[in-house]
């Protein structure tokens, strides 16, 4: 097949341009966006932009690495909102002392950071779990804690806000390494180890093999329970991460609204980025192009003057044009 | 089948000079096939033959570059395969294309429904559905979902469907490869009704002998092209099989099977299964398995044959009995645990339980050995590529690279990648569910030999097949299963074609008298 598709480059330049535009249509599309704003959006060219449009997309990228290697063995995770609105409410509660007083603040900060990420871990685990375990629907199984874990994050802070101002913690979400912003080279550092582990892990082909076709896999010795047990543990360990993130940035901790409406902004950079939405291939570079254009798509209309809930109209359109594109590159 | 009815038939089909590439590829070069009014005709040719181009080009499923279609005597064209079955022409799948949780009425009805007041009119339906079924004496409950049936049934529900719609002509491709040989038999009746009330059927087969049993005619494939029309009477099987490869006759085995010319050093026992019980389907099988020799399981459908070999790979769980391998107690909870002590199993089916189709040839090679393969959980590529080309290279795997997608393969060469994903990591037992099933004659004949060769070498294997021949000419033992209980043990001059049908019908007792 490779030899034929380069054998017709050298024939037909016109039909091969558009198979190179299928296979690369998401970095085809960042690079449309990118001219188009360089052209008629004023300031575009600027490091604060720059910036702008990385904090807001890295959060949705954070959660999108774990939803990557969810859609990669053929699952979805509708909770990590909700997990993130976990994280985001132990954390508080920890180094506010809240619950446990701990009096060095650095060591507070740690702690709570560290058990707020391991608890939303913990709740992924136990997806996965209910899923292998009881051979429910990933999609079902998730909503249990989409609809509950919200509640549980209310509930374990009496349902009151949580504000802070707090250095030691924020710099998650306000701080700056090299003038980058903190959670961007989290993000970026995400990106870089899961495509890695994607590409040249025993576990990242396990995810594909089963992704690809599970019963196989099974029957090939792959322990596909705990594989899928790893995955949606890793998918709770990004969302909380990123709810972490989100308080830092929020200066306070609210949890109905930490990470709301998340589930669907990670499943659309990942179908977005050229992810087979019913598993067996993934591409977590692609999830953060995927989520990149979206940011961008939206950033161009709201700079150019037209409203939010046209943006949203546009990123629906994106969703549905990068689908057929996914069918135009299979056929 | 008496051909003498039909000595001056009119073409009720008739496709001349057809051709069809892909990306400039050929597919289908000048092919021409004529099947008369009420005749059976054979299609058949090695896979990439050009079968299924021609077949998709009739029921409209793709398009042609040029020639021309005659239909029921007029130029015919269908834009879908819905447009062709509206046309006259009904398409029977392999896989059996119909809605596996509606009831059997809605199955045969779907697109045609019968309405009353702007509602379904279920009490029609439900009584034309008996009567087609009825048809075919199947009296079943019409009412009950499609999946509660047997594949058998539900080719017959595909079939009914098609007289539904009033089809002219019905294209069966490959009805009988999941059927046994009793629902052969009844497949083979229909056709024969089908025949009388003037239906004609083009009829896709890899086996040889069923050609003989209800057709009339034969077009045989070879590259892209229509290679050979004639008489079924008028043509031998050796004569087909040398169309089908483009040799001469002299050149094709004697034998149906490459297994021919066993050298077996047999050796200890390394498997022993006692009574082994999973349910209804295998109630108390009990079979060994020696080192350097191949076991054949023989049996019909529903027998039990593939849940034993799940049992002994660890893939299904066992209820009662016990397994020893080398002499010690073996149980295996999980398919890792077998694949642990050296036991590969290769299943019956291919799309659904092997090949993993987005991975690549050498992904999919390496599935089962990839543990091995890699330190501290980063896989080694270099020591892949080297055993992946090895692979390649002996098993005579036709791809473009180790890169290329497993799904772009022929069904042969699919399956010796599969082979080579077991034989990678050295085992002491292969089971093997249907290893040729559905694959060309050519590659057929390369996997028959590399499992004799290996045998040779000291491999234990454990081989299931529906083919008869398979199983005695490549077995140095065979297990007959029934109702799923073993009834038969044969080995060396007792397999015999006779004894072994004998024990699959009718059990023990009476197989011991076709005994030599």
């Amino acid at each position: 097949m490779s030899d034929t598709a380069s054998s017709k480059m050298k024939l037909t330049g016109g039909f091969d341009l558009l198979g190179l535009l299928t296979r690369h249509a998401t970095l085809v599309a960042l690079f449309a966006l990118i001219v188009f704003n360089v052209i008629f959006t004023n300031h575009f060219l600027s490091t604060q932009t720059l910036n702008v449009n990385l904090t807001q997309v890295a959060t949705i990228v954070i959660v999108g690495v774990g939803m990557t290697l969810v859609i990669a063995t053929g699952g979805i995770d509708l909770s990590v909102g909700s997990m993130m609105a976990i994280s985001g409410a132990i954390a508080p509660l920890i180094f506010l002392g809240t619950a446990v007083k701990i009096s060095e603040i650095h060591l507070a900060v740690a702690v709570g950071m560290v058990t707020a990420v391991l608890v939303a871990g913990a709740f992924g685990w136990f997806n996965g779990w209910l899923i292998t375990r009881f051979r429910i629907q990933p999609i079902i199984a998730t909503l249990v804690l989409f609809i509950a874990g919200r509640g549980i994050a209310q509930v374990s802070t009496n349902g009151n806000l949580q504000p802070f101002k707090l250095a030691q913690f924020q710099w998650i979400g306000l701080g700056r390494w090299f003038g980058i912003p903190v959670q961007v080279i989290i993000m970026v550092a995400l990106v870089a180890i899961a495509a890695w582990v994607l590409r040249r892990s025993l576990f990242g082909r396990q995810i594909l093999a089963i992704g690809g076709n599970e019963r196989a896999a099974r029957l090939s010795g792959i322990p596909v329970a705990s594989v899928k047990r790893w995955v949606y543990c890793i998918s709770g360990l990004c969302s909380g991460i990123a709810g972490l993130v989100v308080i830092a940035i929020n200066s306070s901790s609210d949890a109905n609204l930490v990470g709301l409406g998340m589930e669907l902004d990670a499943i659309a950079a990942v179908a977005v980025g050229g992810t087979l939405l019913s598993g067996g291939r993934a591409t977590v570079t692609g999830t953060l192009i995927g989520a990149l254009i979206i940011q961008l798509v939206r950033y161009t209309l709201l700079a150019n003057g037209v409203n939010d809930d046209v943006a949203k109209l546009v990123k629906a359109a994106l969703i549905v044009l990068a689908v057929w594109l996914q069918r135009q590159g299979r056929s | 089948m008496d051909s003498a009815e039909i000595p001056d038939r009119q073409n009720l089909l008739s496709m001349r000079n057809i051709s069809k590439a892909f990306a400039g590829i050929p597919a289908l070069s000048a092919s021409s096939l004529d099947v008369g009014q009420a005749e059976v005709h054979a299609l058949i040719g090695q896979n990439g033959a050009g079968k299924s181009t021609l077949i998709k080009i009739l029921t409209g499923y793709i398009g042609r570059d040029t020639g021309d279609i005659i239909f029921d005597g007029a130029s015919f064209e269908a834009r879908s395969p819905q447009d062709a079955q509206a046309k006259g022409i009904s398409t029977i799948y392999q896989e059996i294309n119909l809605v596996p949780y509606r009831s059997i009425t809605e199955n045969i009805c779907l697109g045609r429904e019968s309405r009353r007041f702007g509602l379904l009119d279920w009490k029609t339906m439900h009584e034309e559905a008996r009567q087609l079924m009825a048809r075919f004496n199947i009296d079943i409950d019409v009412r009950k979902p499609l999946l509660a049936f047997n594949t058998a049934t539900q080719q017959m529900v595909a079939i009914a469907r098609a007289i539904g719609f009033r089809a002219k002509l019905v294209i069966m491709d490959e009805p009988t490869s999941s059927l046994d040989e009793r629902e052969v038999a009844v497949l083979f009746d229909v056709i024969r009704q089908l025949k009388q009330s003037g239906i004609s059927v083009i009829f896709v087969s890899h086996k040889l002998d069923e050609l003989y049993e209800v057709c009339d005619r034969v077009t045989i494939m070879r590259d892209g092209r229509t290679v050979k029309t004639s008489d079924m009477k008028s043509i031998s099987k050796i004569e087909l099989v040398a169309s089908m490869l483009g040799r001469d006759i002299s050149q094709v085995s004697k034998h149906a099977t490459a297994f021919g010319g066993r050298k077996s050093q047999i050796g200890n026992v390394l498997l022993e299964a006692n009574s082994l019980n999973a349910g209804h389907k295998v109630q108390d099988v009990s079979l060994s398995v020696r080192r350097g020799e191949i076991v054949g399981l023989a049996g019909l459908l529903g027998a039990g044959r593939t849940e034993t070999a799940r049992l002994i790979f660890g893939a299904d769980r066992m209820h009662k009995g016990a397994l020893k391998l080398d002499e010690k107690p073996f149980v295996p909870a999980e398919p890792i645990d077998a694949i642990n002590k050296g036991i590969g199993f290769s299943s019956e089916d291919r799309k659904l339980e092997g090949i993993i189709p987005e991975m690549s040839v050498a992904e999919n090679m390496t599935l089962a050995l990839m543990p091995q393969l890699s330190r501290l959980g980063i896989v080694d590529e270099d020591q892949q590529r080297a055993i992946v080309e090895k692979f390649i290279a002996r098993l005579g795997v036709k791809c473009s690279g180790p890169g290329q997608r497993i799904r772009e393969l022929s069904g042969g060469n699919q399956q010796k990648v599969l082979l080579a994903r077991w034989l990678a990591m050295n085992p002491a037992l292969l089971v093997l569910d249907e290893p040729t099933r559905g694959i060309d004659v050519g590659a057929k004949a390369e996997i028959q030999t590399i499992i004799k060769e290996l045998a040779d070498q000291g491999l234990a294997v454990l081989m299931i097949s529906s083919e008869l021949e398979e199983v005695i000419e490549g077995s140095d033992r065979v297990f007959v299963l029934r109702e799923g209980h073993n009834v038969a043990e044969f080995s060396g001059k007792q397999i015999t074609e006779a004894a072994v049908m004998a024990a699959m019908a009718h059990g023990g007792d009476e197989a011991r008298e076709f005994q030599p």
